[in-house]
């Protein structure tokens, strides 16, 4: 049976993970390749790197932690942040990502997820949006959440995933950063309208959100996060086992 | 060594990072002469089956592979890589695959439940239905990572695992010195690194 994705998101900006991280017995993790083999050694079943450095030279180094990080790690690498053009597809996908994720490129080029699609294959467009509700409706928010681009978030996802996007990260502004857990009205709309795999993000602040995400949206793919994941609230092997136990499929590293 | 065929489809960083943590060399390359010389040979791909067997023929690796086969030299197939090891394919019309093992390769359009996704993406595992080298070491259950929306089906003496998704789906085969996976085993950590040392250590020359 198809297992359950568990997928932690770094944010990195001119080489080092920007959320300092501390756990026990480890300290402050601040380098993006020690942390991914950290969660990958704990069941990470995949990793998303975003790159939210702003210049050239950032750039520089973000290729080189990627490369770096696909030599000893070896599970699907997810790459964003900065990804306008099927150039810089070509530059994370040489340095080892397997998928690459649009977000504002896409907005600025809708034809961005089609070019890429035939080129790479869907299985490698990963499309991210960042949804807020607005008097009642799901609009997509652009510049990390800054920007309403007054896009209906419904019709904008189906007609990328028709264009070729073959995964959707949902990640919702509205529940984002509280912790109450991942926005499950969005999410199960969005599961009704495609019929790729639909990745959670947003909400999440200890294994029962994952839980309840998971029995409560079946069609839900994986369950992203960032912050609770680097500040140890919830370790990623204590997840997997409380999904095993709730009779969720999931991938137990042994 | 173990020489990764390079015939334009895929990326294969991954594989050659893959290789090299399990201190095997691993080289990628077109050359005939280095393909013959290679005691291990993997043949990768991503993509659409047709242009990959097209690009097979064209460039004369086909002839290469089918010399490897019959000299005894350990041939695997990754992904698209096993796919084009059986006879044909439906992938969008059909087409003759390389013919090395019998079977055919079909959509998972129609042919699974509807309620489950197409492509087959993420991990799940996998049920060992033959015992072979190549999956010396692993257990029921241990999951392995997919991408694909066709699978190889009518090769029922060939195959020695299989993973559940909707139906017992082909995962990995083995046909005297031809081997294959239809998961990535240079994404499926432990397990896959396990597989592909398993490769590397398979058979001798003949």
């Amino acid at each position: 049976m198809i297992t359950k994705r568990i997928i932690p998101c770094l944010d990195v900006r001119d080489g080092r993970v920007v959320k300092g991280v501390n756990f026990e017995n480890l300290g402050d993790v601040a380098s993006p390749v020690e942390l991914a083999e950290f969660y990958t050694n704990a069941g990470a079943d995949e990793l998303v790197f975003y790159d939210i450095t702003a210049s050239a030279e950032g750039r520089g180094i973000f290729t080189g932690i990627l490369r770096e990080t696909a030599r000893r790690v070896f599970i699907p690498l997810t790459v964003g942040g900065g990804i306008n053009t099927l150039l810089d597809f070509e530059r994370v996908l040489s340095a080892g990502a397997d998928k690459v994720s649009i977000n504002s490129g896409a907005i600025r080029d809708p034809s961005l997820a089609r070019a890429a699609s035939r080129r790479y294959g869907s299985q490698c467009v990963v499309l991210s949006v960042d949804v807020k509700r607005v008097n009642g409706v799901f609009r997509v928010f652009a510049r990390g959440g800054r920007d309403d681009t007054g896009l209906e978030a419904l019709s904008w996802i189906s007609s990328q995933v028709q264009a070729g996007a073959g995964e959707v990260v949902v990640n919702s502004i509205d529940t984002d950063g509280v912790k109450g857990g991942f926005d499950l009205e969005l999410l199960e709309r969005v599961c009704d309208l495609v019929d790729v795999p639909v990745i959670a993000s947003g909400g999440a602040g200890k294994s029962e959100d994952f839980v309840t995400l998971f029995s409560q949206v079946p069609k839900v793919s994986a369950g992203l996060a960032a912050s609770i994941f680097h500040f140890g609230e919830v370790k990623i092997s204590d997840l997997k086992d409380t999904l095993k136990q709730e009779n969720i499929p999931v991938r137990i590293v042994k | 060594m173990v020489a990764i065929v390079d015939y334009g489809v895929g990326n294969l960083f991954s594989l050659c990072s893959s290789f090299a943590a399990i201190g095997a060399e691993a080289v990628v390359t077109n050359d005939a002469m280095v393909l013959k010389s290679a005691s291990h040979v993997l043949l990768p791909g991503v993509g659409a089956f047709e242009d990959a067997r097209l690009r097979l023929s064209r460039s004369g690796l086909e002839d290469t592979l089918r010399e490897l086969v019959s000299n005894g030299t350990p041939l695997m197939g990754v992904c698209l890589g096993m796919q084009l090891l059986f006879d044909e394919s439906l992938e969008f019309g059909v087409h003759k695959g390389l013919g090395f093992i019998p079977g055919r390769v079909i959509g998972m359009q129609g042919t699974i439940d509807e309620s489950l996704l197409i492509p087959h993406i993420g991990w799940n595992g996998l049920q060992k239905t033959q015992d072979h080298p190549l999956l010396s070491g692993i257990e029921d259950g241990d999951c392995v990572y997919f991408v694909h929306s066709f699978f190889a089906s009518e090769c029922d003496e060939s195959v020695i695992a299989t993973t559940e998704y909707g139906v017992q789906m082909t995962a990995a085969v083995a046909r005297g010195n031809v081997l294959g996976c239809q998961f990535h085993p240079e994404k499926s950590g432990e397990v896959g690194l396990k597989i592909l040392k398993n490769f590397v250590n398979f058979g001798e020359r003949a």
